[in-house]
Order: C-alpha cells, then sequence, then structure tokens
C-alpha cells in the first residue's frame, strides 16, 4: 500500500475497498437484513453510527491503549456504541428495532468495524480515521441498499413499501429469503468482476495499441 | 488496487505497512506492566458502563410508555367494543387485582379483562408465546370468558418467514377469521376444504407451521385461563 491522500481516505472505502463487495466483511448483516431497503438503511445507519464513533474515539486515544489489550479495548468501545445504537433505536425508531431484532447487537461482532480499528483508526490521525469510517460507512450503506432494493423490487414487488408492479406482480419470495440474500450478493459481485475484468481489458488493449 | 494521481494538496505523515512496525512500536517499547494493562481496561470499561447507564436512564422511560402503548393498543384491538380493561394477576393460580407486597408486577402473568360503557364484561385476553417456524411467536387473544368464543387475535412479536409465515399478520383474510367469533378449540385446516363446522381456521398455503402456531397458542391458552376464569374473577374497588 503507498502512502495516501485524505481524499483517498475517503474514496477508499466508498468502491476500491469497498467491505462487502470487494473485501467480503460484514456479510453476516449484508445477507441477513436486506430484504427490504428500510431494513438495509436502518441496518446501515446503526453501522455508519458506531463504525464513525469508535473511529474518532480510538484514533482519539490510541496512544494511550497498549498493543496488549488493543483488540479487548477496541471491543469494548465499539460493543459500548452498540449498545448505545441498540437503546436509541428502540427509544425513537421502535419499528425499525423490531425488525432489524437480534442483528442490531450482532453489530459488535460486524469484522468490517474491528478491521478498521485495527488496520487504520490505530496507526492514523483522528480527522483520516474519521474520513476513512464515513467512507467505509457509505460504502457498507451502498451495498446494503443495493441488495436491499434488488430483493425487495423482485420478492416483494415494492421499493420503499410503494408497489411497483401492481396487483398481479406475482413475488419471487425466494428473493427475500436467505437464499435470495446469497444469490443477490453473488450477482453484484459477479456484474462488478465483469465490469473490472472488461475495464483492465480495456486498459490493456489501449497499451497494446 | 488502481493508481490514482496525488491531486489532493494536504500532505499528511502516513504508515506504510510494508515498513517494520515503525508506529504501532514506537510509543511502547519498554515492557508495558501489568498494572497498566488491568488499569486501561478498567478505565476504559467504567467510562462504557457510565456511558450506557446515563443513556439508559434517558431511553427506558421512553421504551416503556412505548411498549405500554403498544400493548393498551393491542388489547384493545382483540377484545372488540370493550371501552375499558383491568389488569388482573395470576398469584398462586388464582386471579388477583394486586400483585402481593413488595413483589414486580412484571414478574407476575397477566389477563386483561375488558368491559364495555355499560359495565358489564365482555372478555378477557392474555398474552401466550410458542416456538414458531424461527422463533418464538407471541401472540395477545381475546375470548369470551363463559363461553370460550374467540373474539379477536393480534401477534405481537414473530420472527416468521418474511413473505410466508409473517402472513399470520400480514394477511388480512387470515386474521379477519379470527375476528369472526369461532367456537374454541380452534382447528387450522387446509384453506377451501372447511366442512363449515364451528372453529375451523384456513391456514394459509405456504405457512402451515405459522398458522398451526397461531391456532395452537389460543387452544392452549384458552385451556389454560378457563380454569383460573372459573374460579372467578375479584370484585372492582369501588
Amino acid at each position: 500500500m503507498r502512502p495516501t491522500t485524505p481524499s483517498q481516505d475517503f474514496i477508499r472505502g466508498i468502491w476500491e475497498e469497498n467491505p462487502v463487495l470487494i473485501q467480503m466483511l460484514g456479510l453476516c448483516p449484508a445477507l441477513a437484513v436486506t430484504n427490504t431497503v428500510k431494513n438495509a438503511l436502518a441496518m446501515s445507519a446503526a453501522t455508519f453510527f458506531v463504525l464513525c464513533c469508535s473511529s474518532v474515539l480510538i484514533s482519539t486515544f490510541k496512544r494511550l491503549i497498549p498493543k496488549e489489550v488493543r483488540i479487548s479495548s477496541y471491543i469494548l468501545v465499539i460493543a459500548t456504541f452498540v449498545t448505545l445504537a441498540d437503546m436509541m433505536l428502540q427509544a425513537y425508531a421502535p419499528v425499525q428495532h423490531k425488525e432489524l431484532g437480534a442483528f442490531i447487537a450482532l453489530i459488535v461482532v460486524n469484522c468490517m468495524i474491528l478491521g478498521r480499528q485495527e488496520a487504520f483508526a490505530s496507526r492514523n490521525t483522528v480527522y483520516r480515521s474519521l474520513l476513512d469510517a464515513v467512507g467505509t460507512g457509505i460504502g457498507f450503506t451502498i451495498a446494503l441498499v443495493m441488495m436491499g432494493g434488488f430483493r425487495e423490487i423482485l420478492g416483494i414487488g415494492t421499493f420503499f413499501d410503494i408497489s411497483l408492479f401492481g396487483p398481479n406482480f406475482e413475488p419471487w419470495v425466494v428473493m427475500v429469503l436467505p437464499a435470495g440474500g446469497f444469490l443477490t450478493l453473488g450477482f453484484i459481485i459477479l456484474g462488478m468482476g465483469v465490469y473490472e475484468q472488461r475495464k483492465l481489458a480495456k486498459q490493456a488493449h489501449g497499451e497494446a495499441a | 488496487m488502481n493508481e490514482r494521481p496525488d491531486t489532493d494538496p494536504i500532505e499528511v505523515k502516513v504508515v506504510d505497512p510494508s515498513q517494520p512496525d515503525t508506529a504501532k512500536d514506537a510509543p511502547v517499547e519498554k515492557q508495558v506492566s501489568t498494572l497498566r494493562l488491568v488499569a486501561t481496561l478498567a478505565v476504559a470499561g467504567a467510562l462504557a458502563g457510565l456511558l450506557i447507564v446515563l443513556v439508559n436512564l434517558h431511553t427506558k422511560p421512553i421504551i416503556d410508555v412505548y411498549k405500554a402503548e403498544q400493548l393498551k393498543l393491542a388489547i384493545y384491538e382483540v377484545l372488540p367494543g370493550v371501552s375499558r380493561y383491568r389488569t388482573l394477576y395470576l398469584v398462586d393460580g388464582a386471579l388477583s387485582a394486586e400483585v402481593p407486597a413488595g413483589a414486580k408486577a412484571t414478574d407476575f402473568r397477566q389477563a386483561y379483562v375488558g368491559y364495555d360503557e355499560a359495565g358489564r364484561m365482555k372478555g378477557v385476553a392474555v398474552s401466550r408465546g410458542e416456538s414458531g417456524f424461527q422463533d418464538v411467536v407471541q401472540v395477545i387473544f381475546g375470548f369470551e370468558a363463559e363461553t370460550a368464543i374467540l373474539l379477536g387475535m393480534k401477534v405481537l412479536e414473530s420472527k416468521e418467514t418474511p413473505g410466508l409465515g409473517d402472513k399470520i399478520f400480514k394477511d388480512q383474510v387470515f386474521v379477519d377469521q379470527f375476528f369472526a367469533r369461532p367456537q374454541t378449540p380452534l382447528r387450522a385446516i387446509k384453506a377451501g376444504s372447511g366442512k363449515g363446522a364451528p372453529g375451523e381456521i384456513d391456514a394459509i398455503t405456504g405457512a402451515t407451521i405459522s398458522s398451526k402456531v397461531v391456532v395452537s397458542i389460543i387452544n392452549n391458552g384458552i385451556a389454560e385461563w378457563l380454569p383460573v376464569l372459573e374460579q372467578g374473577i375479584p370484585e372492582e374497588a369501588p
């Protein structure tokens, strides 16, 4: 890895190193709660909050945390913010909280968040860690909303609860079931792979010419 | 990784992970004392605990109010025509208007007795949970204590399969059957195969297990509560 600029810290998480689609991290929520766009957004918002708060806090106190206990400290920080997010969602968005159920608590073990702490926040400034966290959070949101949209449209025939195809549409129920999550993720990754390969082929072609 | 032109003018000191771990080890070259490790975690833990307690103090009342509100709405929904209700507690196998001194109300199972405007008892609502297809399904339902006729049913909690099992609360045709005053015990049957016998409930195609769970919750719940109700309902304090 070469030295990066702040704007690269930000952009990187959104596309090149998209946590879900490229790094394949945080797949549990990406598969479990993306059956509708609303759930995907609520999950992304909660994860975004935890990721940003943890990155800022850990990069602030990185010199005070002995490396022997760094993992326990990171987990403690992450778990605290997840508990706060859980309680606040329950108080202010009870419907979404009910839908997401146990998956809120499972943000604690989202390896994407711990990964950013270990790989970035623990060795960079607060400003850059925040940029990195925001970028990664947006990347995560894009991936989840993409999956949620795909699955909701095909599986229920709605987008954001708005009916798209009228009453005669027969929903592809499998798309909102777990199997649909795997299918959707697979197809999105396939699509990205094809796009990247085409781009590379084009570059190679251009160089040869 | 793609090559990107370094267009950003802000120069920041960065750590190159391919180099020996300079940044990570630089601040703590010497052995860190055990005390320091324990202290770090203890302080972090204490701060985390404090923060959680503070936020909980703020959110707990909001959550409790919401839950009570939801329960109240559900009780009025499953006891149609009721204008007020009373909460009774199951204490030592009999209903009581109050819990024993010093005990917490939430530790006792509760029955909600609904009255119409004339003050006549219309029905009793109780909630009960049983294992569904995914997780415990929690249902609140109302019934007439004398005739065991079902008055209404509402699913309070369920993680049943979206698109299939969740029809137990999203499919209005299925739900409406429970408001049509069926005689209990209920029987879940294949949709359309009914012979008009009392207590027949058309199960949802593709969600037989979830449908049967709802029926089973109601049957078992009524079987459990009827003997209790037969012992009498405590008079209202004037």
